[in-house]
């Protein structure tokens, strides 16, 4: 984020933002009803997650596009019209796509609307960022989104059916853990993520600094 | 923002205009992400419907809606009225009916579990199942798709009239696992009664409600 | 909270006695629950003995690693990961994989105590969060039972126990039912939930009944907690209290239905009410301290097992009831504070 009396952030970190520094699942803590909700296998969870870099992309580039003839008492109702159109768009793309998609992810395509990375993007990124670089940010958060919710989709799936993108890894005798297609397991293995990824970057940062802290939102 | 009048301050103008102009831009999105997808949407729908349908109907190559209301039984198409219930005609490559296909739906172990059932009139029994939504546990209640036992159930399920035709002759019930003694009974799946008779009672509900008031119209099926 | 090592100081007096320490106790659940785990293996055979090991090992090693990952003391010495492991394994049916039980030990210490922050801090009993797991996990699996006294139970294992790792368990339907005559593989709770049946006060007290490894003899359950009680390492009120209002609420329902619900001492001998209200809701760690709040987390446990086993869709309410009352226990401290003496108010 360019930050007054900072050095802007190239591109490629600007990127790098969303996926490793401010990763909206492992970092922000951010979205996750879909998150839990979703993930049960991997084929959703991937999807979920090119929804939502869609929906995000999109309605980013437009808020960056008008940032500056929008008066600033209607930002947000004009941010929540942009962000339901592209939800509703995707709703319709994913239905005449796959049907069996469609069906998996339910209401969570309806209630990307409310997922709070999009709001907060728009918000606090695209409407003080030219489209490009928000473009960049976008794509970068998306595809953060996006990994998280495969590393919960594949684990759950290989747990909880001995299967990854439907396919049989290890072969019919496989005894199904059902409590990781279960809610208790998404929350598990969240929690299981959220330990090794917070002591990855405590040993990155080279020192036991403190855990990184995340508080669970909508 | 309703109907608020032109106010002189510029700022309000300025917002009314904003929201107008997004609002008019996002309206035109919508509609063309709607008329672009409609006919692939419906080919979808359609294709997931015949796979259905020709699941528990095997042979059919072809299906089409009915409604079947106190009056007789007539196409859907449009809203559908009320005390209707739809169902499916199936028919096979030479234009024989070879089926009826209809939803049952009752409250299971999670949810409501949603099934899609095959009625055949010349046996005037249950002949196939197939499970279009459930939430049931797995490895538990998904059995009543996988359980080969339980699907033996619906190969030849008594469900004929009984003399008056307004209803069915012997209900269909689902009992407690190794004790089905009649073929209108269903052997529950041991450790899923629960489940097996949500899959019962739905289509007992369903049966009941659709059959009387299909039988007399048979061939108006088959004319088509 | 970890226990001194026990070493012998000759001095001249005054002696002050020094206070019980964790260790002790510890050691001394340990030792009641010996009998019982003993009358298990008699009872299943060496699958049970397995099952047991397979349990307590599983809790011992995920205790270590925790123990290396923190950085902190090694607390195995304290017993606390041996009890949550022997009864973790007499609360599993004596058919459970191995493979399983490992996982279920694992997520009994990983999830249920050190993630808490280990021993006194944790709010669920270990043990049976690491059966909640594996219940949910394998719900096939945890009610697959097995006749007591098969011929063979010396020199062999029962067919699922040593399952490979990951594996589906083969069925042994076939198996029980020859190893011992007119076999039905349900659990007392279970037949009188679904068949009507009542199994005879005389079966439940001697254990010749279906059920986990531990939960068959409540004769032997209490005679074990009374040994702890009568030391004073577990507080008499919970057992009392737990078992009182089980009765009482089975009392109650018998009262209103004679035919729909069974005679108090059914409801209080079969499955794992015994067990549990001896030896897990007691647990330290996760009960209330003061005098009345023990005595409301005992009763509520009592209700909540029989409504679950009347109105739930298990047959066995024991588990859920006590990891109920155990996330109400520090609400129930709160609320039953003594009066501080010479204070006005409740809470000084």
């Amino acid at each position: 984020m360019a930050i007054p009396g900072q050095q802007p952030l190239s591109h490629l970190e600007e990127f790098m933002e969303g996926i490793w520094k401010q990763n909206p699942v492992f970092v922000m803590v951010l979205g996750m009803c879909p998150v839990l909700a979703v993930s049960v296998s991997a084929v959703n969870a991937l999807s979920m997650g090119v929804a939502t870099t869609f929906v995000l992309l999109c309605s980013t580039l437009l808020v960056s596009l008008i940032r500056n003839v929008v008066p600033k008492e209607v930002r947000i109702a004009t941010y929540i019209v942009i962000i339901a159109t592209f939800v509703t768009v995707v709703d319709y793309l994913i239905a005449a796509i796959s049907l069996a998609v469609y069906e998996a992810l339910g209401a969570f395509i309806q209630l990307i609307v409310v997922n709070c990375i999009i709001l907060g993007r728009a918000e606090a990124h695209a409407s003080k960022n030219p489209p490009l670089r928000t473009a960049v940010n976008a794509l970068g958060m998306g595809a953060g989104f996006t990994i998280g919710l495969f590393a919960l989709g594949s684990v759950r799936e290989i747990l909880g059916a001995g299967k990854l993108f439907g396919v049989a890894l290890f072969g019919p005798d496989f005894q199904p853990w059902v409590v990781m297609v279960l809610p208790p397991g998404g929350f598990f293995v969240l929690g299981a993520w959220l330990l090794l990824f917070n002591w990855l970057k405590n040993r990155a940062a080279g020192s036991a600094g403190k855990l990184a802290e995340g508080g669970a939102h909508g | 923002m309703n109907g608020a009048p032109a106010v002189v301050a510029t700022s309000s103008r300025a917002m009314v205009a904003t929201l107008a102009l997004v609002a008019t831009l996002c309206g035109i999105l919508i509609v063309s992400a709607y008329q672009g997808t409609l006919s692939a949407v419906t080919a979808n729908k359609r294709v997931a419907l015949e796979r259905a349908v020709f699941k528990v109907v095997p042979g059919a190559v072809s299906v089409k809606e009915f409604v079947a209301g106190p009056a007789g039984i007539a196409p859907a198409g449009g809203v559908p009225a009320k005390d209707t219930v739809k169902f499916y005609a199936a028919y096979d490559a030479a234009g024989a009916l070879k089926g009826i296909a209809a939803e049952g739906s009752a409250s299971g172990y999670a949810d409501v579990v949603r099934v899609l059932y095959a009625w055949d009139p010349a046996r005037q029994a249950i002949t196939g199942l197939g499970v279009i939504a459930m939430r049931e546990t797995p490895g538990i209640g998904d059995k009543i798709y996988t359980d080969a036992a339980f699907l033996a159930n619906f190969e030849a399920l008594d469900a004929r009239l009984d003399a008056s035709g307004t209803a069915l002759a012997n209900p269909i019930r689902v009992v407690k696992h190794g004790s089905k003694r009649n073929p209108w009974e269903i052997d529950a799946i041991s450790g899923a009664t629960v489940t097996s008779k949500a899959v019962g009672r739905g289509i007992n509900d369903s049966a009941q409600r659709l059959l009387p008031r299909l039988a007399p119209n048979l061939d108006q099926l088959r004319g088509n | 909270m970890t226990g001194k090592s026990p070493r012998i100081e000759l001095r001249a007096a005054p002696h002050v006695k020094r206070p019980v320490g964790v260790e002790t106790i510890m050691r001394n659940v340990v030792l009641a629950l010996l009998p019982i785990a003993a009358f298990s293996v008699w009872q299943y055979g060496l699958s049970a003995l397995a099952l047991l090991v397979t349990a307590t090992l599983a809790c011992l090693a995920t205790e270590r690693w925790v123990n290396r990952l923190a950085g902190g003391p090694n607390t195995l010495s304290d017993w606390s990961a041996t009890i949550t492991g022997l009864l973790l394994g007499l609360t599993l049916p004596p058919s459970f994989p191995l493979w399983m039980a490992a996982v279920a030990g694992f997520a009994a210490i990983a999830l249920g105590k050190a993630l808490f922050g280990g021993l006194g801090h944790n709010v669920f009993n270990p043990a049976l969060v690491g059966r909640a797991f594996v219940q949910a996990a394998f719900p096939v699996s945890i009610t697959t039972w097995v006749p007591a006294y098969a011929p063979d139970r010396f020199t062999s294992f029962i067919p699922t126990t040593f399952t490979l790792p990951f594996m589906t368990p083969p069925d042994i339907s076939a198996w029980a039912k020859a190893a011992v005559d007119g076999f039905t593989g349900a659990t007392p709770l279970a037949r009188w939930k679904f068949e009507n049946l009542l199994a005879t006060p005389a079966d439940l007290l001697s254990g010749a009944v279906t059920a986990s490894a531990g939960e068959t003899s409540a004769l032997l359950i209490l005679a074990c907690g009374l040994y702890l009680a009568a030391r004073r390492f577990l507080d008499w009120r919970i057992p009392v209290a737990v078992l009182g209002a089980a009765a009482l609420t089975a009392w109650a329902f018998q009262f209103a239905g004679p035919e729909r619900y069974p005679d108090p001492a059914f409801v209080l001998l079969s499955g794992g009410l015994m067990l549990g209200a001896v030896f897990m809701a007691t647990d330290m760690a996760t009960s209330p301290v003061t005098p009345k709040g023990v005595w409301i987390y005992g009763a509520t446990i009592g209700v909540l097992t029989v409504m679950i086993r009347y109105f739930g869709g298990l047959t066995e309410g024991v588990m859920y009831a006590i990891l109920i009352g155990n996330a109400l226990a520090p609400l129930i401290d709160q609320y039953t504070q003594p009066r501080v003496f010479g204070a006005r108010g409740r809470r000084a």
